[in-house]
């Protein structure tokens, strides 16, 4: 997995990650790189659009909370973060991880942070979907006895 | 005429002090916390989201708590927090081919590949009390089965195929922000649906069942109707691609209509749409009802006078907050209005009771 991991790959893991579990696994590095903040945290919105007839032309459904920040290290690499909802904490984290990916810590951050994170996202889909199955109606036709 | 009054603060005061009481109501009674009403009230909190047109669940679940279960007062305390936040941008479409389907049933294809997934639903339920519920007790877990590895397809595709069905407009264009600019008439079908699925799910319900009972009638079959997660991507300046900021759930309403062709157009089926935040399948179905209402001109039919037709009586009347402010706004004092309709009323009077008076001496 690792070798397939892109920017685009790891800040979508970062962002679907439930703040607590990202927290954990960041805390357990035990690591703290010096940074300097290029944005603070900040709390927004993103307008969600769809599409009429969910294939035709967009139209605005409504806002959802976003929080984002940058930082850079001290070594120069510039880390971002766009995560819904409103947890600085988990925006600065994500940030961080994002600048960390793009030094030589890359490998232990995907190994110990990403893939537990994506595999865990991964396994919350997989359980929740199975029960979706279990509700999937099995049709049968009774015998009319007509001949 | 408004005129400035002072006076009535230690009263106001005093008035919110025991709204805060009552809102505790008896102490020997556990309080709620916001974390119990987002898991435990959860079609509440997604009306809230719905209609305040804002998605995070922990704010709405505190909007419902402030607002002591009042849901209009809720969504107020949603829409004007969201007033506060500055936009960082727009979402890609939501993809809702890819959704993650809790639920997905067809009304018109029993054999639908995907099947019909009932998911966590009230259908089929006796409706009657359930008087466990009132004890406390430990739930038992939901059975398993082997998952749905793809993406479920639309249903609407398989009519699609064979030209049965009117197709969407495919297109990019930006659309039109009703939050941003005043709605003017007509509107086109993005606003539409913009103030549809953010309107009060009682309005848009009792709108759509006047099409069913005949104004306006159009003979809806839920083609599918579908409850899931989708993934929100975004496109970050800084980096200059799209990410996903995250996932949120929606319920999606399609719609197969009944249509005789016109002079352009072959018989063909048509469709309308609802789409909206959480699992909320009343108003997504009821919002696919009244889009089909309001597409009546550029499909060509006739305009039967129904109300659900009628645009302006629609999109204008919509929105709860709206409504509500206006409403509402009348049982604040209008003291001098009152006093000058009072005076109008006794000169009036003073008229007639005179010539009446007048009439009797004669």
């Amino acid at each position: 997995m690792t070798a397939t991991l892109d920017r685009k790959t790891w800040m979508g893991i970062l962002a679907q990650a439930p703040a607590k579990d990202l927290d954990r696994l960041w805390s357990e590095q035990g690591i703290s790189p010096k940074y300097t903040w290029l944005r603070q945290p900040e709390i927004g919105a993103a307008m969600v659009r769809g599409r009429a007839g969910g294939t035709g032309a967009p139209f605005n459904l409504g806002e959802v909370t976003v929080t984002r920040c940058s930082l850079q290290l001290q070594s120069g690499e510039v880390g971002h973060a766009y995560v819904q909802g409103r947890n600085k904490a988990k925006a600065t984290q994500a940030a961080l991880v994002d600048a960390m990916m793009q030094t030589e810590m890359a490998g232990p951050l995907a190994t110990l942070v990403l893939e537990p994170l994506a595999a865990d996202r991964k396994a919350t889909q997989r359980a929740r979907a199975s029960k979706a199955a279990a509700t999937k109606v099995e049709f049968f036709t009774m015998a009319r006895g007509e001949d | 005429m408004y005129v400035a009054v002072k006076g009535g603060e230690r009263a106001i005061d005093n008035a919110h002090a025991w709204l805060a009481e009552e809102r505790r109501g008896d102490t020997s009674v556990d309080e709620l916390s916001v974390a119990q009403i987002r898991e435990q009230l959860k079609l509440a909190v997604n009306r809230v989201m719905a209609e305040g047109s804002l998605y995070d669940p922990d704010l709405a679940a505190l909007a419902i708590k402030q607002a002591r279960g009042d849901l209009i007062e809720a969504i107020f305390l949603i829409r004007a927090y969201r007033t506060t936040l500055p936009r960082f941008g727009a979402t890609e479409p939501v993809d809702t081919g890819a959704m993650a389907c809790d639920r997905r049933i067809s009304a018109t294809f029993k054999d639908a590949p995907g099947g019909q997934v009932l998911g966590p639903t009230f259908d089929y339920t006796h409706r009657l009390l359930d008087f466990k519920l009132a004890a406390e007790g430990e739930v038992p877990e939901a059975p398993h089965a082997a998952p749905r590895e793809e993406a479920t397809p639309h249903i609407t595709e398989f009519l699609n195929q064979e030209g049965l069905i009117q197709t969407e407009p495919v297109s990019d264009e930006v659309p039109s922000d009703l939050t941003r600019e005043p709605l003017e008439l007509p509107a086109s079908r993005a606003l539409r649906l913009q103030n549809l699925t953010r309107g009060d799910e009682g309005f848009i319900l009792g709108m759509a069942y006047s099409t069913q009972r005949g104004y306006a009638r159009n003979h809806a079959f839920v083609g599918e109707l579908r409850i899931g997660t989708c993934t929100l991507e975004m496109e970050v300046p800084e980096l200059g691609f799209a990410i996903e900021i995250g996932e949120i759930e929606l319920t999606e309403c399609e719609t197969v209509n009944q249509f005789a062709g016109s002079k352009t157009e072959p018989p063909q089926f048509t469709r309308g749409y609802g789409l909206v935040f959480g699992q909320t399948e009343r108003k997504a179905i009821s919002m696919a009802l009244v889009d089909r209402a309001l597409r009546w001109k550029e499909l060509g039919e006739d305009d039967m006078g129904a109300p659900a037709q009628d645009e302006e009586f629609v999109l204008y009347h919509s929105d709860n907050i709206q409504a509500t402010g206006f409403l509402e706004h009348i049982k604040l004092p209008h003291y001098v209005d009152f006093q000058a309709e009072l005076e109008l009323v006794r000169r009036l009077r003073r008229e007639v009771m005179g010539d009446v008076q007048q009439e009797a001496a004669e």
